[in-house]
């Protein structure tokens, strides 16, 4: 009994998740199917909740690390589990007031599945386990993109989505076959070592580009960006804030841990005179055509959602430096930035969110005067703005700034630094359309007939919640860079 | 007593009042008043003075000295010989007397009175001060009131008459400003009486070349000219010389008698007085090479102004040109006493003669022309607005008085003997006619076209037939009466009695020689 | 005590947020109330930091570790030229309160930002961690922007938005280089004092000083990167403006003093030349822009580019006595371009709604506003910088320091002190007086001043001379300050 169910064990969490969710399921298509959808909401979701929240303390409590082939408990795989769940947490909170459709069971529960994906998809070392992890977390968001039923760009999203998702599937298999057949093991760490051995050949970094190219589209960061845009503004909101916040933090996961697991051997060189091939120029070629592709074509949009896309294409674009620091600072930074980052993302579009229900559209000119009619709402948004551009004292100031000073300090004599002008540069250029949304908001003129709307308390608790925590890690970030040095350190595997 | 600070009080005084006066300017009566004892408060500070001088040392007198921002060499340095003792009294004098013609002035008296009063400070202030840096602020202090004083009061014209006022007067003050500047960053002195010891031999002008010339000036003298022109150009813009006066005849003429008067008999000696205090002192060997261009200057002064004075028709024009020709004299006596003479009593006699003509000449001239412009006033107030020379005709036999009195004020401008003028003038030719005899020669042309046009204002205004609309003209009333007595009075005094001032100016007058 | 002045400001922005929205009199109280309690910390953290460190040193206020994985500390310290920049903060902060107090429109937000932006600027100030100063220094970027958009005038959210993308871009340049200079030194931290003791490499500083030192500069107006002044100060609510010319400017060109010049002081020898000719040509270009100027806010907008023309100048002429005339002039030209600004848009504008001088010059506001045209012309007589106000002290000292070592370039700079006098009495004959005597007595009459304009103006005019009358008082801050270890780096041309 012990050995054949001990598996079970360490994926408590995920299986308390997926119960969860099938209970939803259940429960919403036999009892509640007669309710109106509000109830329905509120019943799937509080089922939703529940399980989240039992994960959460679940992982907190136990503290049993192991490691085998396939599977990685460590501090590190359950801090970011946890991280993921709260994420999943506030999106399950705010569906609450999902009016885009009726089948509420279905929705939490793919939800939920894809949270699952999510957390298994960080804590395995196996790269079959990893891509299976991926499309666990894909599929489910396929189908959620494509949810509200009445509307066009809803399933035009989840079409795009759907295919340059499986393209990108599709390359990161061929990546990963072609390692298989390189080195004869799908373990990262093996790889590793069998990489450093042997002699490089083309091969090897065809491999690298392939497999690369799956984790930069969901990551979307340029040149695998272009779905972004459409989702982000397609799909129904709330699953919006998850794909911008949860998957990418369990996307810069993935690839942080492939790459400096993986394919350590195969750095090569970005600095400034010296450029050798390896997946450094690679992402330092991703990084720029992030940067320039998502400021530019950000400072052009009149909807919101599609602002903030594109936002998010550049946000990644930044993340990506934090892989020219040192060991010692690589994925501090990196951890650091993205979490911030998800946090306020996820604040961003709930503020969306909660706009959109409120009747007014997503144009940029219909935000107008939004802070008189909303003022602590306003506020919110004023916050989460502000870090993104980049102001202190705010998370995605310091977020910044670790990362460009990680990626300084990464290569000696300054080698690196131009890449680091390339984004501060960039940075800059940003502060303009967030400025735009903001002048809206609070120096633009309400419109005749706008009234003011009180956000229902179980969206605005959430929200004042992530923006105290921007704040807070702004001012503070020491907190949460103590959590990630020591969870990163006392890996017991090496990472 | 003599603990006291007592010029910085002197100073404070009209200060003070003119707050005063200011804050009370909406009771139009009680800031009069306030104005009016403010003045005689200083008037018997200034006498004190007078009382404590001491006309047998010859140097520095009520000094005071503190070190204000001594790492600039900025101190607070106060000090008065006899010139400034005679500039102090003479303001003090003209002050109440200008305050008393203006007492019905009709819009915002108060703000008027402080203004005066604040020129009064300024005036004070710049006979008093002996560091650049305070001298300098009094000197603008005394600008800023006048113009306001002319353009919110003036006649007709007063806006062009103001604004070329100010603009001239800042302008040199600004060249004035950037040669001080200049000399500073030479010497590391803000200070006249050391700048005097360090041009006694030259030293200036070394010290000049050695920290600013090199790459721009070729030689010390043109470096030290150059210097030299922009602090001469602040003083002869504001005695004022040839050709900078320009901006006189407009703005004595436009301005309000009270102001007018002010301007004649105070302000004019702020040019001369720089002339004297500082000019002379610090520039010695510029000024004697420049002596033959600049005794030009002053002759072309005296005479144009006079011709001039006998074109005008308007009696306040005639005034104003009759004023700018005294001054002439004044920078005729100083211009003559810079000759380079051997060394020997005699010489010193003519030129310590020339230059107590001068402080004379200015004294009395500040009594005389204020008079002047003081009946000027009258008779426009009582011909509701008419000064025209042709206008007036047998006076003498509806107001005895007034002409009376009129006509001893023109003699004693004229310079008969007998009255104040008389002194002056003789000395300062007394003086020039040895030193710069053409000069002098051609100077007295001045004094006979004076001669005439006075002569002229005494038979058109006075005598001939009375023309039917003055028939009701009113004699002096007893307020005026009272008005002028003192400085009647004076006139008389000084001219039957010169040792009383030159007792004070002389010691100042062979101070002054010492420096060259 | 002077860390207060930085909690105080931005508890009182804080508390404005809390207020009701409707209550303007409670907005404005309270905002009063703020500042004069900064200044009040201001001053007693001045007479504090006198008896406890006359020598010039750097006295710590709080010094606790805040990232200890970067190096970075919670560092606020002061030394004499930080105490003379807050102490003009202060009085700038209370007099733009009192000019602002006619505000109608969402009074107690605009209090609020205003609030945010003077804590930010005391934080700059009394900063001694560079990720500090650059955070206090960023965090003041914000509270510009809206209120400019928000109750500004001409083209108020383009001038915001230029502000607001010229500021960041200066600040992204002093990141980099502060990023770089990190680096370089090993990253054990930021403190400003041990990095200047660090020997960079010459080739680095070369361009590492130009980058933080033109990133500064930008935002003190440095040509050919001041464009966003004049705009800026136009559009700008006059509190705004005030706060512009009057403190903001001096962030930059006291980071240029503080960060470039004392870390960099090869590549500080090496520009030297380059940037002061940049600054006399600021110097004269905004003299001469501003005679030709046809709105009286242009014209005061360009006096300021002007004026901090010479501020820079005595940055660059390396010697005791232009430095010292350099911070005196930044706390000079702040308090006379605040009272400037104070008169053209409070006094004027608000009362004629034109500030177009074609417009003015028939109104006569000699007659109908005397108060006023004294105050303006007072405030422009210590612009030129005559004796008896401020500027007159700071500008003789940065000509003599500059004669001593760009002498060609002084004479170019009197030729602007010329040009100031031209360009003011240019605008008094316009602004002031009218050409001939108004027809009839029918012009509107204007509005009294009331007593917080009264106040306002007396508080800085009271300043400018009394600091006119005793610059010791400064002096005796400024010059011990200079002579601490910290910069004699750029006595000696820091050659590592």
């Amino acid at each position: 009994m012990n050995s054949s169910l001990a598996w079970m064990i360490p994926l408590i969490p995920e299986e308390l998740i997926i119960l969860c969710g099938l209970l939803a399921l259940v429960i919403d298509i036999t009892i509640a199917r007669r309710k109106t959808v509000p109830v329905r909401a509120a019943v799937a979701g509080t089922m939703a909740c529940l399980g989240c929240v039992a994960a959460m303390g679940w992982i907190a409590c136990w503290h049993d690390y192991t490691a085998s082939e396939m599977l990685a408990l460590t501090p590190l795989t359950q801090f970011m589990k946890l991280v993921l769940l709260a994420l999943t947490l506030v999106v399950a909170v705010l569906s609450f007031g999902a009016r885009f459709s009726r089948h509420l069971g279905e929705y939490f529960a793919l939800l939920l599945l894809a949270a699952a994906g999510l957390m298994l998809l960080v804590s395995s070392e196996n790269l079959l386990v990893i891509f299976i992890a991926l499309e666990m977390l894909s599929v489910p968001l396929y189908v959620l993109t494509a949810f509200n039923k009445s509307s066009l760009p809803s399933a035009e999203a989840a079409l795009k989505y759907f295919l340059f998702g499986s393209v990108a599937a599709a390359s990161t298999l061929f990546g990963i076959s072609l390692l298989y057949g390189l080195t004869g093991t799908l373990e990262l760490g093996s790889i590793a070592d069998k990489l450093a051995t042997q002699p490089v050949e083309a091969v090897c970094y065809l491999a690298l580009v392939m497999t690369l190219a799956g984790f930069a589209f969901k990551v979307a960061s340029a040149p695998f960006h272009f779905w972004a845009p459409d989702v982000y503004e397609g799909a129904p909101t709330p699953i919006a804030c998850f794909i911008a916040s949860a998957s990418k933090v369990a996307g810069f996961f993935v690839l942080a841990r492939i790459i400096v697991a993986g394919f350590a051997p195969l750095h090569g060189s970005a600095a400034w005179e010296g450029f050798r091939a390896g997946w450094m120029p690679l992402l330092a070629v991703f990084a720029i055509l992030s940067m320039i592709v998502g400021n530019i074509a950000a400072l052009v949009q009149n909807s919101v959602k599609r602002l903030l896309a594109y936002s998010a294409i550049a946000h990644g674009g930044y993340a990506l430096l934090a892989f020219f620091g040192n060991s010692r600072q690589m994925l501090p930074s990196l951890f650091f930035y993205v979490i911030t980052y998800a946090l306020t993302v996820l604040g961003a579009f709930a503020v969306v969110s909660v706009v959109e229900n409120s009747g007014t559209r997503d144009r940029l000119s219909d935000w107008a005067g939004l802070g008189r009619r909303a003022p602590l709402l306003s506020a919110c948004m004023f916050v989460f703005m502000l870090s993104l551009a980049g102001i202190p004292p705010l998370s995605g100031f310091f977020g910044k700034f670790y990362v460009f000073t990680a990626a300084t300090a990464g290569a000696p004599h300054l080698a690196m630094l131009w890449l680091v002008i390339v984004a501060i540069a960039a940075g800059t250029i940003s502060l303009y359309y967030y400025l735009q949304v903001l002048k809206q908001i609070y120096a633009g003129e309400l419109s005749v007939g706008a009234t003011p709307f009180r956000p229902s308390l179980a969206a605005l608790v959430p929200i004042a919640l992530l923006a105290c925590l921007v704040i807070g890690l702004g001012c503070a970030p020491g907190w949460l860079l103590g959590k990630l040095s020591f969870v990163i350190n006392s890996n017991i595997i090496k990472l | 007593m003599s603990t006291l600070p007592l010029l910085t009080l002197l100073t404070l005084v009209p200060l003070l009042g003119g707050v005063a006066t200011l804050l009370a300017s909406s009771r139009p009566n009680l800031s009069r008043r306030i104005a009016f004892a403010a003045s005689l408060l200083a008037l018997a500070g200034a006498a004190l003075l007078w009382a404590e001088f001491d006309t047998g040392s010859a140097g520095w007198q009520f000094v005071e000295r503190y070190a204000w921002v001594a790492s600039l060499g900025i101190d607070y340095h106060l000090g008065i010989d006899g010139l400034g003792l005679l500039m102090v009294l003479l303001s003090a004098l003209i002050v109440p007397f200008a305050m008393l013609a203006s007492w019905n002035i009709g819009r915002i008296p108060g703000l008027y009175f402080a203004l005066i009063l604040f020129l009064e400070a300024g005036l004070f202030g710049t006979f008093t001060a002996l560091n650049f840096f305070h001298w300098f602020i009094y000197w603008e202090l005394g600008l800023i009131p006048a113009f306001f004083l002319i353009k919110m009061w003036g006649g007709p014209r007063r806006s062009q008459a103001a604004v070329q006022f100010f603009i001239y007067t800042l302008a040199g003050s600004v060249a004035m400003l950037l040669a001080f500047l200049a000399i500073y960053a030479a010497t590391g002195l803000f200070d006249f009486d050391q700048l005097a010891d360090v041009a006694r031999h030259g030293g200036l002008d070394n010290a000049l070349f050695a920290t600013l010339g090199g790459s721009l000036f070729k030689s010390k003298e043109s470096l030290a000219a150059v210097v030299f022109l922009g602090v001469f150009l602040g003083f002869a813009v504001k005695a004022p010389l040839m050709p900078f006066h320009t901006w006189l005849p407009s703005a004595y003429a436009e301005a309000p008698t009270g102001t007018s008067m002010l301007l004649t008999g105070a302000m004019s000696k702020m040019g001369v007085y720089g002339f004297l205090r500082i000019l002379l002192p610090l520039f010695p060997g510029q000024m004697r090479a420049m002596q033959t261009p600049l005794l030009c200057l002053a002759v072309v002064t005296i005479v144009f102004s006079a011709a001039a004075a006998l074109a005008q028709r308007d009696l306040k024009r005639m005034a104003a040109y009759s004023s700018m020709n005294h001054i002439g004299y004044c920078l005729l006596g100083i211009f003559a006493a810079v000759q380079l003479t051997a060394p020997g009593v005699a010489w010193t006699t003519e030129k310590a003669a020339a230059l107590n003509g001068v402080m004379l000449q200015m004294f009395s001239h500040g009594l005389t022309a204020s008079a002047l412009f003081y009946f000027v006033g009258l008779i426009e107030q009582r011909s509701g607005g008419l000064r025209g020379l042709d206008d007036f005709g047998g006076l003498r036999k509806a107001a005895p008085v007034f002409c009376g009195l009129l006509g001893i004020t023109l003699f004693a401008s004229l310079g008969l003997p007998g009255l104040s003028g008389f002194v002056g003038e003789f000395l300062i030719f007394k003086g020039s006619l040895p030193l710069a005899g053409w000069a002098a020669a051609v100077s007295t042309l001045g004094l006979l076209i004076t001669a005439i046009f006075m002569l002229a204002i005494l038979q058109r205004v006075f005598s001939g037939p009375v023309q039917s609309r003055w028939t009701g003209w009113k004699d002096l009333t007893t307020g005026e009466r009272l008005t002028l007595a003192p400085v009647i009075t004076l006139m008389f005094l000084l001219g039957i009695c010169p040792q009383i001032l030159i007792s004070v100016s002389n010691p100042a007058a062979l101070a002054i020689l010492k420096h060259f | 005590m002077l860390a207060w002045t930085i909690y105080i400001s931005f508890l009182g922005a804080a508390a404005q947020v809390l207020l009701p929205a409707e209550s303007r009199r409670a907005a404005r109280f309270m905002a009063l109330f703020t500042a004069l309690a900064g200044l009040v910390a201001a001053l007693v953290g001045a007479a504090q930091y006198e008896r406890l460190a006359p020598s010039g040193a750097v006295a710590d206020l709080v010094n606790i570790s805040w990232i200890a994985d970067l190096g970075i500390r919670f560092h606020l310290a002061a030394d004499g030229v930080s105490v003379t920049l807050v102490l003009l903060t202060g009085i700038a902060a209370v007099s733009g309160v009192l000019f602002s107090w006619n505000i109608e429109r969402r009074a107690r937000e605009f209090f609020a930002l205003y609030l945010a932006l003077i804590g930010g600027v005391y934080g700059v100030f009394l900063s001694f961690d560079l990720f500090l100063l650059f955070v206090f220094y960023e965090i003041a970027i914000i509270p510009k922007y809206f209120l400019i958009a928000v109750w500004g005038s001409t083209r108020r959210e383009y001038a915001a938005m230029k502000l607001a993308l010229y500021s960041l871009a200066g600040s992204a340049m002093v990141l980099i280089g502060l990023i770089a200079a990190y680096v370089v030194s090993g990253s054990r931290t930021f403190e400003l004092l041990e990095l200047a003791k660090y020997p960079f490499p010459p080739a680095f500083q070369i361009w590492a000083f130009l980058l933080v030192f033109v990133g500064f500069a930008v935002l003190a107006g440095l040509w050919p990167f001041h464009t966003w002044a004049p705009t800026g100060h136009v559009a700008a609510p006059t509190a705004a403006s005030m706060l512009l010319a009057g403190v903001v400017m001096k962030l930059g060109a006291y980071g240029a003093l503080r960060v470039a010049m004392t870390l960099f002081p090869y590549g500080l020898r090496f520009w030297q030349n380059e940037i002061a000719l940049l600054a006399v040509i600021g110097i004269v270009y905004g003299a001469s822009v501003a005679l030709v100027q046809r709105d009286l806010k242009f014209v005061i907008g360009y006096s300021s580019v002007s004026h901090m023309g010479f501020v820079l100048l005595g940055l660059m002429t390396l010697t005791q006595i232009g430095l010292s005339g350099a911070v005196l002039q930044m706390f000079s030209h702040g308090i006379v371009a605040g009272l400037l600004f104070a008169v053209v848009g409070r006094m004027i504008y608000d009362r004629t709604h034109t500030r177009q001088l074609s417009e003015l010059q028939p109104m006569n506001l000699s007659v109908l506003a005397p108060f006023v045209s004294v105050v303006f012309v007072l405030a422009g007589v210590a612009s030129i910088g005559l004796p008896g106000f401020s500027g007159f002290v700071a500008e003789l000292q940065v000509l003599v320091g500059s004669w001593s070592v760009f002498p060609r370039l002084t004479i170019f700079a009197g030729i602007g002190i010329l040009l100031g006098f031209a360009y003011m009495v240019r605008v008094w004959m316009k602004a002031l007086f009218a050409e001939n005597e108004p027809k009839s007595a029918s012009i509107n009459k204007l509005e009294p001043v009331s007593i917080p304009e009264r106040a306002g103006a007396f508080l800085l005019l009271g300043t400018a001379i009394l600091i006119g009358l005793w610059p010791n008082i400064l002096l005796t801050l400024i010059d011990p300050a200079l002579h601490s270890p910290q910069f004699q780096p750029l006595w000696k041309g820091g050659l590592p």
